[in-house]
């Protein structure tokens, strides 16, 4: 490749990473100013992720990482070799995850478009074990916003599961 | 033919929920295609004048860069203003992006890079160069109110009628009055902010036909105004939007990156997505700021004698956007001396759009924080004064309201709240060292029936599909539909699926406004019931023992049959009547019409009353609602559950308006200077405490026959002032303005 010291663009081989998705190992090519975000949605045809500011201010795009949840929008895909990403499709095995049906049970939801990332914080949250009450769940969830207003029953699903279930995580 | 309500009025969940939960709920950049192209469009940084060079060479030399749009080279659109509005474009001329070398607006969409990637699309932006001549532009309502004048007219009146004459003396009346008080009332602007960024992802199909996956509040809108400017067939315009990620009125106009996305693909020949950023989405409609006065009287027993309210709101230069803002004082309060006015003040901006309770949450608070006042300088209960002030009558048209449960809203939502602990006296109320408020407000939102269409057929599987070309902005449409069809045709709701969000379905208007609950509701009953009468003959030909002589008043359909009334065994199951015509389904396509003649007669609104607990710390000036009990008053409430969530949005959204969100502009540079959610302040999860919603039951033959009003609005319109009024009663200070931010709590 052709290299412009004033072309940013020029500078952009690909690069093979080998990376985890949902349980299954891949390996692709990759663009170094490709985000995680952009590679599991526009690449990997994963659109549950979602894109709601791109800049890590509002948590739509959180998926896991090695268990710990991230703004898969601040971070390059390039850096996660050998890493292991569970997205909102690879929560659910047969069932879906306490997460999923406890947002559903409470109507957690409006639009739809944060609750992905909501379901992958609360869970990242829940493996945290730092929310100890529903106060503490409020403060760890700030990170997520939703434009519809369910916070009430964002956290009512999260409190149930993490009662309900405290030994699983 | 009965409607037995087995769904209708129970809680049941959302019927997309398991969609949304798994991410396999697809928006409108998410239909990714084979050799998909991205566009990346390119703002204004000027605020008005002209460009006077603009040089793509270098984006467009770039490897994977196919072609940088500009109004220099894009294909001619159509000549006429009109094919440029769609079915929510105020009077005036429709912003038309890359139409010429004017700017109009700061952050006005300028060009368009086209590349076969996101990430060199976005790139090659950066490095378009872009000259401007400058002119000197006016952005601030506040120093331009000189120039206010009433609105024009348009198709757009009819929804938003101007205030209603005056009526006696108003001034006279407010001079003379025992009891006064006045107001003026600053509200900055406001952006929806949906969580997902406005996109368009147009396939470009062989033969020139578009699929667009478009974000919208009404499909047929997008293909209106696409087949319009672009001079397109309708037959080869589809545009599909089964799921959209939040809207609040943003998207019941078109936006620029569709156009944009749709010259693209015509021009290229070629599947191209276009993705607003986070910082284009301040780049369009808002809520406009305004500048409103009150000057309200009541007499010695609190009795209103003079009602005044002026409202001036900001436009762009191109579009009168109005709304209705100063209407609701004498709609909810009788005077017999009224004067109402409302005004424009044209700015170099963007078109103002319908957000959320439009009109409504801006008119609210000045006459409700006015009407506290009055209550209090009357020292009468702020319930109580409107209890002497309380009419059946819309005292603004003499109609009567065709229901009123808003006595109700007071009594159940003032006794779930404990209002008769309440100390009178600001300041009196104290816990853990900080000032507590409790400040309490009433909300209104008119009741509208559109007609719409809808499609019901039953296939030959038993299954039920009802369509409409409605959309679901997270509102419930899926659910409710399916609960009233179900319903209708006596089957298990999890036989029946709602489809909607698409230009091949019936027509049915744009979702906003609070109508879509009745509209598509009374449509697809009106499509059920033909369905109905389509079924019945059939069944009098396949089985003509059962069914010969059997008139609509004696069927009856329960458990997925068609039977005798009252008997079990005079039945024939749904889909042996679709298995007897020989073919794979019955369908039936009808229209809800509105009972226009009966409903004129009568005002149709629906209530609310709202409770509202404050805490106060003067030292930081910092307010948290620490609760909110919301009595809501709108006929018939289709599924509590969802329902719910609904007015839990608006309250959110009220204690937004109320406490957090602004668009701030630099008046300077005439741009937003806070245009990304981590400035734009909307609340977050640790920002909202106890929420309680409760619904009065309310009957309504009027509204429509299934008695729906509507809530996509009334959750919010009476959150902001019962938290102004909550402030003045924990603070004794009345704060005008909103946001009510720090700042304005610890000035003195």
């Amino acid at each position: 490749m052709e290299i412009n010291e004033n072309d940013v663009s020029s500078r952009m081989e690909e690069h093979s990473i080998s990376i985890k998705i949902n349980g299954k190992q891949i390996t692709l090519k990759t663009q170094p100013w490709v985000s995680l975000l952009d590679l599991l949605r526009e690449r990997l045809n994963l659109t549950g992720t979602k894109k709601g500011c791109d800049h890590g201010q509002c948590g739509a795009c959180t998926v896991l990482i090695d268990g710990k949840r991230i703004n898969s929008c601040l971070t390059f895909a390039i850096m996660y070799d050998q890493a292991s990403v569970t997205t909102i499709e690879g929560l659910a095995d047969e069932q879906l995850h306490p997460l999923q049906q406890a947002f559903i049970d409470h109507d957690a939801l409006q639009c739809g478009y944060c609750t992905p990332g909501q379901i992958c914080s609360a869970a990242g949250l829940l493996m945290e074990g730092n929310a100890h009450n529903r106060e503490d769940v409020k403060e760890l969830m700030s990170g997520n916003l939703c434009r519809c207003g369910a916070y009430t029953n964002i956290v009512d699903a999260i409190m149930v599961v993490k009662e309900g279930k405290n030994d699983s995580f | 033919m009965s409607l037995d309500k087995r769904y209708f009025g129970k809680s049941i969940s959302r019927t997309d929920g398991h969609a949304k939960v798994t991410g396999e709920a697809k928006y409108a950049a998410e239909f990714n295609v084979p050799d998909l192209l991205y566009g990346y469009i390119i703002n204004s940084t000027i605020t008005k004048g002209e460009i006077k060079r603009i040089n793509t060479e270098k984006a467009a030399a770039l490897k994977g860069v196919i072609k940088v749009f500009t109004h220099e080279n894009r294909d001619s659109t159509a000549w006429l203003n009109l094919k440029y509005a769609d079915m929510d474009a105020p009077p005036g001329i429709p912003f038309k992006p890359l139409h010429d070398k004017k700017i109009k607006y700061n952050g006005q969409p300028i060009a368009l890079v086209v590349a076969d990637s996101f990430e060199l699309a976005r790139y090659a932006a950066t490095i378009v160069e872009i000259e401007y001549d400058i002119e000197g532009h006016h952005t601030d309502l506040q120093r331009n109110l000189d120039q206010a004048r009433a609105p024009k007219k348009g198709l757009a009146s009819f929804f938003k009628p101007g205030p209603p004459k005056p009526k006696g003396d108003s001034n006279r009346a407010f001079e003379n009055a025992a009891f006064k008080a006045s107001g003026k009332f600053i509200h900055g602007m406001e952006h929806h902010n949906p969580m997902e960024m406005f996109a368009s992802t147009v396939v470009y199909e062989n033969g020139g036909k578009l699929i667009i996956y478009d974000k919208t509040q009404g499909a047929v809108n997008t293909q209106l105004y696409v087949a319009n400017v672009f001079g397109k067939a309708f037959k080869n315009v589809r545009v599909i939007s089964p799921y959209v990620g939040g809207a609040f009125g943003a998207a019941l106009r078109p936006q620029h990156q569709l156009f944009l996305a749709v010259m693209a693909s015509l021009d290229l020949k070629r599947s191209v997505r276009v993705s607003m950023n986070r910082h284009q989405m301040f780049s369009f409609g808002h809520r406009p700021a305004t500048v409103q006065t009150t000057r309200f009287g009541a007499d010695r027993a609190g009795k209103i004698q003079s009602l005044y309210h002026q409202a001036i709101g900001e436009t762009s230069r191109f579009e009168d956007y109005s709304e209705t803002v100063v209407n609701w004082a004498n709609m909810i309060y009788p005077s017999e001396n009224v004067k109402l006015d409302y005004k424009l003040v044209p700015l170099d901006v963007a078109s103002p759009m319908d957000m959320r309770a439009p009109g409504g949450a801006t008119g609210l608070h000045p006459i409700e924080c006015t009407i506290d006042e009055l209550a209090h300088k009357a020292g009468i209960d702020p319930v109580e004064f409107r209890l002497i002030n309380y009419s059946s009558l819309d005292d603004s048209s003499g109609k009567p309201y065709s229901s009123k449960e808003l006595k109700e809203c007071f009594r159940q939502g003032g006794e779930k709240f404990g209002w008769d602990k309440r100390n009178p006296h600001p300041r009196s109320m104290q816990r853990d060292g900080k000032l507590i408020g409790w400040g309490m407000a009433v909300g209104i939102w008119e009741a509208f029936h559109l007609p719409a269409r809808a499609e019901a057929r039953i296939e030959i599987g038993g299954k039920l599909i009802v369509s409409s070309a409605t959309a679901d902005i997270g509102t419930g449409t899926y659910t409710i539909m399916a609960q009233i069809a179900a319903d209708c045709m006596g089957m298990d709701v999890n036989n029946v699926e709602f489809r909607l969000g698409d230009t091949d379905m019936p027509l049915a208007p744009i979702q906003g406004g609070s109508f879509t609950a009745a509209s598509v509701g009374m449509a697809v009953q009106a499509a059920c019931i033909g369905l109905q009468g389509k079924l019945l003959r059939q069944a009098k030909k396949f089985k003509p023992d059962i069914f010969h002589n059997a008139k609509p008043e004696d069927i009856e359909f329960a458990g997925e049959s068609l039977r005798i009334k009252g008997t079990a065994s005079n039945m024939i199951p749904l889909k042996d009547i679709v298995a007897s015509t020989g073919q794979k389904e019955i369908q039936s396509r009808k229209t809800g019409v509105p009972k226009a003649f009966k409903q004129r007669k009568y005002t149709r609104c629906a209530h609310s009353a709202v409770f509202v607990e404050v805490e106060v710390d003067e030292d930081f000036g910092l307010v948290k609602v620490t609760r909110i009990v919301n009595a809501v008053a709108a006929g018939k409430i289709i599924n509590p559950k969802t329902a719910r969530s609904q007015i839990l949005g608006g309250m959110v959204w009220g204690i937004s308006k109320a406490l957090r969100e602004e668009s701030i502009l630099d008046h300077r540079f005439g741009r937003i200077i806070n245009s990304s959610l981590a400035e734009y302040h909307i609340p977050v999860n640790a920002d909202i405490n106890d929420l309680e919603v409760i619904f009065v039951d309310e009957d309504d033959s009027i509204v429509n026959d299934l008695q729906i009003k509507g809530i996509g609005e009334i959750g919010i319109v009476g959150v902001p002032p019962a938290i102004s009024n909550a402030i003045f009663h924990a603070t004794g200070k009345r704060i005008y303005d909103l946001p009510i931010t720090l700042d304005k709590v610890m000035s003195k």
